[in-house]
């Protein structure tokens, strides 16, 4: 079962043709999944990795009805444009890997998006995994394994230490998704959570937050009005981070006296979830749990 | 990125946002000058970026020229909270009738602009929004559609004022969210936006632009001065900020890096900062992240946790043993590393004499331990 992707998904890489496109491209097809075409304006009939490219989506669409996926790998001033494009085009779930993509931009795509009924992950995320079936993503595949524990992150390196960890203690994961450290997201918590609960193959989730906005709150909201089947771990990051600063991700700021780690923490435990104080702690909770 | 109060003016009188006038004085007689032509009463205002200037000395007034020279020259060069006023704003002093207060804000919860408008101005709009909630209208717009004659005629009549007021209201209000959306704004509020005889004016303002918006708004980009360790940092292209502890963070990634604040916190020990050095980075990247901590002279112990995914612990222990090696003189380093990799980095950190550790809580702990010893 898993969420989101699996072997059926068939992928498209918007910036195929770029340092980090072709990158990824390779460590993907490595991995396994199903990379059917690439889009680069002005590269039309190269091909990169074996894979065939196309000036447009529209194009690559015609030549692979298939396609269901989108990665999005273009520079922040032209990543707009190519989710319109894939939107268009029809492609029903678009993951933007690119940082750094204007939040007037993200929130104007993210609304299209909506409203077309397209599904967006990211910007600004290391994209999702489905251990053994496909990576639509950047993260390093070893890490991840087969198994039942949906993992739903902000982040992208922690989302990997809290993975291994997952995956040493035995349990492995269903499907890994990260949304992205922006301020507004395609994908929110309580989206992700609502398909793991729906998930026949999961039987925990863990949700990786950290400081800033009110996301974890509202996913807190949502599992204590639910009173949601599954066991969720939390973790989030940003105990020690000072008022103010942005810390690292555009999104990772205590603004106006809120989003602080502490009252998110708190959130969480009052709506049943199982905080973890450290990283590591996570993989022991999951164990007593499952 | 908070823009200056004159910068926020100049934007406002692009957008035909009535301010008082106003001039940028850099020395008393600029000041002399502006004031003159203003005539009568004025305002001298620090222009500096922290927030509560007004109680910290940084806004003045003036009954002549003279004395907004004198102010002027004052004023000039001395520390507001710690930031150094390098010049002033010379501003028309008004009569105030009453305050009130608008906003347009980006609402990340629901992904949407906010417009947000009280007739209760002057004061902090979230202190506003904790004890009086109902005395402020907030209005979502759809960024696609963008602002409508339904949203002006809400807070039209939320705001009850008198016609002239509130056609200007509605004025005001259409500029400010083209601002808004043409400027890529995180917020751009009035507050006040006074009533006065001459109608209404926009006495003080707050902007804020979205830093990744910068690259199409060529106008805002300036280079930060200075040599903190932030300014430094950032200008290497790292992601940094700067706390009051002694020992010394590194990271990959932001998440991971602020998890291994938390987790030396938890151990007992206090971070110095939050430096990530982000994916992929090379050898010569760390090595310069690490020189630029080991100077530091607060950080006793520097902790660098990598999670290898598209970062080659390889590359990484490569950078930090020539860092080690020119800069750690009296400095202990702690290790962990993990992911692509990893053996051959472990063994580049073991051949000179560094001991990574797997496990991010034993190396934070370690770390904690040789700050206190």
């Amino acid at each position: 079962m898993a969420i989101l992707v699996n072997n059926e998904t068939r992928i498209v890489v918007q910036g195929i043709t770029g340092r980090q496109g072709s990158f990824h491209t390779k460590s993907m097809l490595q991995y396994g999944s199903k990379i059917v075409a690439g889009v680069t304006p002005g590269k039309g009939g190269q091909t990169v990795e074996g894979v065939p490219v196309y000036d447009t989506v529209r194009e690559a669409m015609r030549e692979h009805p298939e396609i269901n996926a989108s990665m999005i790998m273009v520079p922040a001033p032209y990543a707009p444009d190519a989710v319109y494009e894939a939107i268009d085009a029809g492609v029903g779930l678009i993951v933007v890997i690119t940082e750094h993509i204007p939040v007037h931009d993200s929130m104007r795509f993210i609304r299209y998006a909506r409203l077309n009924d397209v599904k967006i992950v990211g910007p600004n995320c290391p994209g999702v995994i489905t251990p053994g079936e496909c990576k639509l993503g950047i993260m390093p595949g070893h890490i991840f394994s087969r198994g039942s524990v949906g993992i739903v992150s902000r982040s992208g390196t922690l989302t990997y230490e809290i993975a291994h960890s997952i995956t040493k203690a035995g349990l492995g994961q269903s499907t890994a998704v990260g949304i992205g450290g922006d301020p507004i997201t395609g994908m929110s918590f309580i989206d992700v959570l609502e398909m793991f609960r729906r998930d026949e193959q999961t039987r925990a989730v863990v949700l990786i937050g950290e400081i800033g906005g009110d996301m974890e709150e509202r996913a807190a909201s949502y599992i204590k009005e639910t009173s949601y089947e599954k066991p969720v771990v939390a973790y989030i990051a940003g105990r020690t981070a000072p008022p103010g600063k942005r810390m690292g991700h555009a999104g990772a700021i205590i603004s106006m006296g809120a989003g602080d780690a502490e009252s998110k923490m708190k959130s969480l435990t009052s709506a049943g979830a199982h905080v973890a104080r450290t990283p590591a702690e996570t993989a022991e909770l999951l164990r007593k749990l499952l | 990125m908070k823009l200056h109060e004159y910068e926020s003016r100049e934007l406002f009188t692009a957008y035909g946002i009535p301010v008082p006038r106003y001039g940028l004085a850099r020395n008393g007689e600029e000041a002399l000058k502006i004031a003159r032509e203003i005539g009568g009463r004025v305002v001298v205002k620090a222009q500096v970026l922290v927030a509560g200037r007004g109680k910290a000395g940084g806004i003045k007034f003036a009954d002549t020229p003279e004395e907004a020279a004198e102010i002027t020259s004052k004023m000039l060069g001395t520390e507001i909270k710690g930031e150094k006023v390098e010049s002033v704003l010379i501003s028309e002093y008004q009569e105030v009738e009453g305050e009130l207060y608008l906003s347009v804000i980006i609402d990340r919860s629901r992904g949407m602009p906010l417009v947000i408008a009280s007739p209760e101005g002057g004061v902090e709009i979230e202190e506003l929004a904790r004890t009086s909630p109902e005395k402020l209208i907030q209005l979502h717009v759809d960024p696609l559609i963008g602002l409508r004659q339904h949203h002006i005629r809400n807070v039209q009549n939320f705001m009850d004022l008198d016609e002239s007021h509130s056609k200007q209201l509605s004025q005001i209000l259409t500029s400010l969210y083209r601002l808004f959306v043409e400027n890529d704004c995180e917020l751009a509020e009035i507050n006040p936006l006074a009533i006065t005889s001459g109608g209404l004016v926009a006495i003080d303002a707050k902007i804020l632009i979205d830093d990744n918006s910068l690259f199409r708004h060529s106008q805002f980009q300036r280079s930060e001065v200075g040599g903190s360790f932030e300014v430094e940092a950032r200008r290497m292209g790292f992601s940094y900020v700067e706390l009051d502890g002694d020992i010394g963070i590194i990271g990959n990634g932001a998440g991971l890096t602020m998890a291994t604040m938390d987790v030396v916190k938890e151990m007992g020990g206090r971070p110095a900062n939050f430096l990530d050095i982000g994916g992929g980075a090379s050898e010569e990247i760390v090595e310069k992240a690490a020189s630029l901590l080991l100077r530091h002279p607060r950080v006793r112990v520097l902790f660098v946790n990598v999670l290898g995914g598209i970062t080659r612990c390889d590359e990484v222990a490569r950078g930090l043993v020539s860092a080690v090696k020119a800069h750690g003189a009296g400095k202990k380093v702690v290790v962990r590393m993990m992911g692509t990799r990893e053996e051959e980095g472990k063994k580049i950190l073991r051949e000179s004499g560094l001991y990574p550790y797997d496990s991010m809580e034993e190396a934070a702990q370690m770390a904690a331990q040789l700050a206190q010893g």
